[in-house]
């Protein structure tokens, strides 16, 4: 249905009751409606399952071996047992990557709280103050970009020593800037909006502009740019984890970890890379495809 | 020479609002400053409405938003006064201003469309002026804002609250801006193009309101257009503006029936009219707003006049009496119409 007739539809019938919902509702079904947000989030809603019911879903422990399969340099690839194969230490892959989205999604989802919260506040107090305060919180966030992102996780990571949390902490820290700095730019542009001057001709006070007007309406980008920083933080855990970064314990079915291992076998059983390599590349082109269509959903130009 | 101070507060008792030699420069760096009012003069009498005319450009908006202050901080130099009821709000604290705003003048502007927020309810962007300025508690506020929803002509107001602006039409959202104008009955209300934005019928119908509810009540009405025909409908008194200067200034009568300044017959000259025979082409402008003369160097609309003369030129002429014992009426013209079946179809 072209966006005039479904305008000239809800005219029609045009009661406040089945509009309900507002934005959030307008935005939904746009996304309903784009082959781009279906497949993304049918691909972070099987990984989320994955990680929830992984107990469920895993055939095998993650840490259990099955010791009698296995021999030095050579090991069985994907049998009826071992629908994957099983690794170098004679653990059934399938349940060691259905157990890894845990980790993925864990570390996606606390890195981006802690990178998106703390830089959310940064950038609200320089988009709300501006003048010096602003100069002061964007320079920094300025010197932060300027050091390549998974750069500076390594350090933060490195300096922090070797565990998942430091992981977490050291992507967060990562996104901070980014949300700060994106949070920022949209509370100015929106600063100059219809509305604000509207609102500021009948009286109401600066701060509730701020807090009430000017922020709801800058955090669309902030939702996108949410979705994506997800991926992004699956894939640097992974880069982390990869260079050894990650957590000490080898028990640990992290998806970076089970790619690093597979190192020195690649020639004797490439399966075994390919699998946790494309764990990550579906799960973060999820959140990507996502990402993206949240991008055109919430695009206020595309707005009725 | 100086210029008489347009507008009739002056004979009705104290003004409400008084602007006195308003001007406002805009600069930007590596730029020229722009002066987009120009010495801008008049007086608002309670309850009176008021026209400002003038096409994109002539300083008609910036006049407004000055005088309430509303211009950005930086790159915006404003001087002169504008006094409303014996304070200057030009030397207002931000605070006082902010709680005038609102709660005394109030202004509703062009475009319903992005004067709303587009993330609250209606309800709750009117509450929050009732809660703001009127103290209201927030069942309290939300009752009103009903009522006030209903005084401007919008159906089911109860449950209209909970809509978002992008659920209501153009005309809805005008009308609820205007009720956020009106909720605190202010003393004046300031319309800056208030129809531009809407299709004939609906701003028909937001004119008639804007006449039911304001023409007539305590508040005073500016209202800010370059469509001489709502001015024709609605205003006591008219400014016409070019270049930031005001040109002509007269009750409505005799700006329609005795238009002086070449600019304002070729407004009225451009717009259709029911009494002319068919066939006659309007008469546009000639030139663009863009074709002015510093006000420095003679009158700015000289360049497009067809009446200029070299006495146009050399210095701005000064705002005067159209004729002897019109007080009113004023014009900015050193070669005035007069002759008006010559005028308008020359």
């Amino acid at each position: 249905m072209s966006l005039s007739q479904e305008e000239a539809a809800e005219t029609r019938t045009g009661h406040p009751e089945e509009a309900r919902g507002g934005l959030a509702r307008d935005a939904v079904r746009r996304l309903r409606r784009s082959p781009t947000a279906i497949v993304g989030a049918v691909l972070v809603t099987i990984f989320v399952l994955v990680a929830i019911f992984a107990p469920l879903l895993a055939p095998y422990s993650p840490t259990a071996q099955d010791l009698s399969q296995i021999r030095p340099g050579s090991f069985p690839g994907p049998s009826r047992e071992h629908l994957l194969g099983l690794d170098q230490l004679g653990r059934d892959e399938l349940s060691r990557l259905i157990y890894g989205a845990r980790y993925s999604l864990i570390i996606g989802i606390v890195s981006v709280t802690i990178g998106a919260s703390i830089g959310i506040f940064f950038g609200l107090v320089a988009g709300a103050f501006g003048g010096w305060v602003d100069s002061l919180v964007m320079r920094l966030a300025d010197i932060m970009l300027a050091v390549p992102g998974l750069l500076l996780a390594i350090g933060i990571a490195a300096l922090l020593g070797r565990s998942l949390t430091s992981v977490m902490i050291a992507i967060g820290v990562v996104n901070i800037p980014i949300f700060a700095r994106l949070l920022r730019g949209a509370m100015l542009s929106q600063r100059e909006s219809d509305y604000v001057l509207a609102a500021t001709a009948l009286g109401v006070k600066r701060w509730r502009i701020v807090l009430l007007h000017v922020f709801p309406n800058s955090l669309a980008p902030v939702i996108v740019q949410a979705t994506l920083a997800l991926a992004t933080a699956i894939i640097d855990a992974a880069g982390l984890a990869f260079l050894g970064l990650g957590s000490p314990d080898p028990s640990i079915p992290e998806w970076g970890r089970m790619l690093a291992e597979t190192n020195s076998f690649l020639a004797s059983a490439p399966l075994l890379a390919l699998w946790p390599g494309l764990a990550i590349v579906l799960s973060v082109l999820g959140f990507y495809l996502l990402g993206e269509a949240l991008r055109e959903a919430l695009d206020p130009k595309l707005r009725r | 020479m100086q210029d008489a101070v347009p507008g009739r507060g002056v004979v009705q008792g104290a003004p409400l609002l008084s602007i006195r030699d308003l001007t406002v420069t805009f600069a930007s760096r590596g730029r020229r400053p722009v002066r987009a009012v120009d010495g801008v003069s008049l007086d608002i009498a309670p309850g009176e409405t008021v026209g400002i005319v003038g096409e994109s450009g002539s300083g008609k908006s910036v006049t407004s938003l000055a005088a309430l202050g509303l211009l950005p901080k930086r790159g915006a130099t404003v001087t002169g006064s504008v006094d409303f009821e014996g304070d200057d709000l030009l030397s207002m604290p931000d605070d006082e201003l902010r709680a005038l705003r609102g709660r005394d003048v109030a202004m509703v502007f062009q475009d319903p469309m992005s004067s709303l927020n587009p993330v609250l309810t209606v309800g709750r962007q009117i509450t929050e002026i009732l809660t703001r300025h009127r103290g209201m508690r927030k069942g309290e506020a939300r009752e009103e804002a009903a009522r006030l929803l209903d005084s401007v002509g919008i159906a089911d107001a109860t449950r209209r609250l909970g809509s978002f602006p992008h659920q209501l039409s153009g005309g809805m959202r005008q009308r609820v801006m205007i009720a956020m104008a009106l909720a605190c009955k202010p003393r004046l209300l300031i319309a800056d193009e208030p129809t531009t934005a809407l299709d004939v019928t609906i701003s028909a119908q937001i004119l008639e309101l804007l006449r039911e509810l304001v023409v007539g009540s305590q508040t005073a009405l500016v209202l800010i257009t370059h469509d001489l025909g709502v001015v024709a409908g609605l205003c006591d008194q008219v400014h016409v503006m070019y270049s930031g200067r005001i040109v002509e200034s007269a009750p409505r009568r005799p700006l329609f029936a005795d238009p002086q300044h070449p600019y304002t017959t070729g407004l009225l000259a451009s717009v259709p009219r029911l009494d002319q025979p068919r066939g006659v082409p309007l008469l546009p402008i000639p030139g663009s707003p863009s074709d002015t003369l510093p006000w420095s160097q003679g009158c700015a609309f000289s360049p497009r006049c067809t009446r200029s003369i070299p006495e146009c030129l050399g210095s701005p002429p000064a705002l005067l009496p159209a004729a002897a014992g019109t007080p009113h009426h004023l014009v900015r013209c050193v070669n005035p119409v007069r002759d008006h079946a010559g005028a308008v179809q020359q």
